[in-house]
């Protein structure tokens, strides 16, 4: 479980981070949501991972630890709010800017 | 347990819950509610030095769970300084902002309530992702702060801004993932014992997870290959909010501070020495990167943004050595440059309201209103700024150079320091010359409104009065350094239990 976990991390942060670097705004929100969903899955894991293990004591022998759970949640709700305001702010550049190129001006259209 | 020190967090937030509830309420009374609150935040920054004042650490336990299980808030000496520094700071931006500003977007007077919070929260936490929550409360108001008053500058520099700063929070939390793996907590005094405890084997990464921590801290503060997004934020944002933003860069240093002269300053081979590694020939680069920024600017508000990086550079560059007297230097310049790159936003946006063309630009050569009146406010500003005598730049420059020379590579920074301070003398004599002396008076200028200027004028009277009770201040901010360098007392004061028990086994 753990190394197909590893394997998820990578694949995420990998992509996250490729698409992070593009020109557009909205690839670079896919990047960042992707990013954030590796930095969960991380967040959860510094706990351990146990299956059949609820964070509840009295269920199992050893309960898993809640306190990287409730990290993740707010780091959910943190990043779902970020998300939202830097779609909002990446489709109000666009509108003023007439483009959607991270700097504010495409360098190819003012070549043609 | 003292209830008066979540104070500084809960009166702005509610205050900016309310303005926020009440928005249809006329608008006096939003600004009036934002008056009294930052009014109050200031009180509470005075009883805030000087409770602290006395060398003891205040602390407020979250619902009142024992640490390290619940959120903790510390109140010692650098806390107080930063609270008394942002409220003075807030409420000067708040006064120049109800000149008219505050009225240009929707909800300036909540969103700077908000903002207030999360700074105030910043100073007071001890617990390390409670930072990571206040991080993004004043950063999400910073957004919003930046877009105020709308155009295509704003929308330009707030994405940059935003995407920068939510990279630096999904490093944040890879390193906050990786230390709780690792220590099993993430309150800063017991994290502080555990990690100096590590087996040798987890050492390496406690290493990497502070070098990210150092990243994070680093894109809030501007170091050198971080910093790319702060000139063009600053000088897009509007005169207040660019103003109160001189303590956003501080928050990366406060943080910096706290976390690496506390978290992972203990054991044989603190952690922290990679960092002071690092930090040191990237805040020399930063520095001087300013110096020429500075010169090379093409407005007055520009310049202004390279001079918060300048003064970042300086202090990281002096806080890197971590001696007792340099991190007092360092924390009265970070007062003296919070205050004065401040009075410069502010400057920028009053001088370019009475030039007859090209706000700002140094470009233009169009006359200005009212140029000996401005003249001389801009050439006391510039002498406080560039660190001229008699104002506390030179104090706080002079106790720099002084505290540095006692370092073997003390003359790397005496060298760079002086010339940014060069090229900043150059920069800035260059402007006043180009707007007050060499064009002619203006036929007819633009009416001259008393209250900011009054303001900014008395902000550069503050700067006079730090370096005439320079040695009162000076006396407070070396006990500070001296409590930072000594994190057994911070220890001690959270978590008094394991601190007891760790002293009987240690000898």
């Amino acid at each position: 479980m753990a190394l197909l976990y590893a394997i998820t991390l990578g694949v995420l942060t990998t992509c996250g981070v490729y698409l992070l670097l593009r020109a557009r705004t909205f690839t670079v929100i896919l990047g960042l949501t992707l990013l954030s969903h590796a930095v969960n899955l991380y967040l959860f894991a510094s706990g351990r991972l146990v299956s059949s293990a609820p964070a509840i004591i009295g269920l199992s022998e050893q309960p898993a630890d809640p306190l990287p759970q409730a990290l993740v949640l707010t780091a959910i709700v943190i990043g779902f709010a970020m998300t939202a305001f830097v779609v909002v702010l990446a489709l109000k550049a666009a509108v003023e800017l007439r483009n959607d190129h991270v700097d504010g001006e495409n360098p190819d259209e003012d070549l043609a | 347990m003292n209830h008066a020190l979540i104070l500084p967090i809960l009166l702005p937030l509610i205050t900016g819950a309310g303005q926020l509830l009440f928005y249809q309420a006329p608008f006096a009374l939003q600004r009036l509610l934002g008056f009294a609150s930052t009014f109050w935040l200031v009180l509470l920054g005075i009883w805030c030095l000087q409770v602290a004042g006395n060398g003891e650490h205040l602390v407020y336990h979250a619902g009142d769970w024992p640490a390290p299980f619940g959120i903790v808030l510390i109140l010692d000496r650098l806390s107080a300084v930063m609270l008394a520094l942002t409220a003075v700071l807030g409420f000067c931006c708040l006064l120049y902002a109800s000149n008219g500003g505050d009225q240009r977007g929707a909800h300036f007077h909540a969103l700077f309530q908000f903002q207030l919070a999360g700074l105030n929260g910043a100073f007071l936490t001890g617990d390390l992702f409670n930072l990571f929550v206040f991080f993004e409360i004043l950063l999400i108001a910073s957004y919003a702060l930046l877009l105020h008053g709308g155009g295509r500058a704003r929308s330009r520099a707030g994405l940059h801004y935003v995407i920068i700063n939510l990279v630096g929070s999904a490093l944040f939390l890879i390193a906050l993932g990786t230390l709780y793996g690792l220590t099993g907590t993430l309150n800063m005094a017991d994290l502080a014992q555990r990690v100096a405890q590590a087996p040798p084997g987890d050492v390496p990464l406690l290493a990497a997870a502070s070098l990210l921590l150092l990243v994070v801290f680093g894109v809030k503060a501007a170091i050198l290959p971080l910093l790319f997004w702060l000139p063009r934020a600053y000088s897009a944002a509007s005169a207040p909010v660019a103003a109160l933003f001189a303590i956003m860069t501080k928050v990366g240093i406060y943080a910096i501070l706290r976390v690496f002269l506390l978290v992972f300053a203990l054991g044989e081979a603190p952690i922290n020495e990679t960092a002071w590694g690092w930090l040191w020939p990237l805040a020399l680069f930063t520095l001087a990167l300013g110096g020429i920024g500075v010169l090379g600017s093409n407005s007055l508000r520009t310049l202004t943004a390279y001079l918060v990086v300048l003064s970042v550079g300086t202090l990281l560059a002096t806080i890197s050595f971590a001696t007792q007297e340099s991190l007092g230097a360092a924390l009265f310049y970070l007062i003296h440059s919070t205050g004065m790159t401040a009075v410069f936003f502010l400057l920028a946006d009053l001088l370019g309201q009475q030039r007859e063309e090209g706000y700002d630009n140094f470009t233009a050569t169009g006359p200005i209103g009212h140029r000996w009146l401005l003249g001389t406010v801009f050439f006391f500003a510039a002498i406080a700024m560039v660190g001229l005598p008699p104002f506390s730049g030179f104090v706080s420059k002079a106790w720099i150079l002084q505290a540095s020379a006692q370092e073997s590579q003390g003359f790397w920074l005496w060298g760079v320091l002086l010339a940014a301070a060069l090229l900043t003398l150059i920069a800035v004599s260059r402007t006043g010359s180009s707007w007050f002396w060499r064009p002619g008076d203006m036929a007819r200028p633009y009416p001259l409104e008393r209250g900011p200027l009054t303001l900014v004028s008395s902000m550069v009277g503050l700067n006079g009065l730090l370096a005439v009770f320079g040695e009162p201040v000076m006396g407070y901010l070396e006990l500070t350094a001296q409590q930072l360098l000594d994190p057994h007392a911070y220890i001690a004061a959270v978590l008094p239990e394991a601190f007891v028990a760790r002293q009987e086994v240690a000898p």
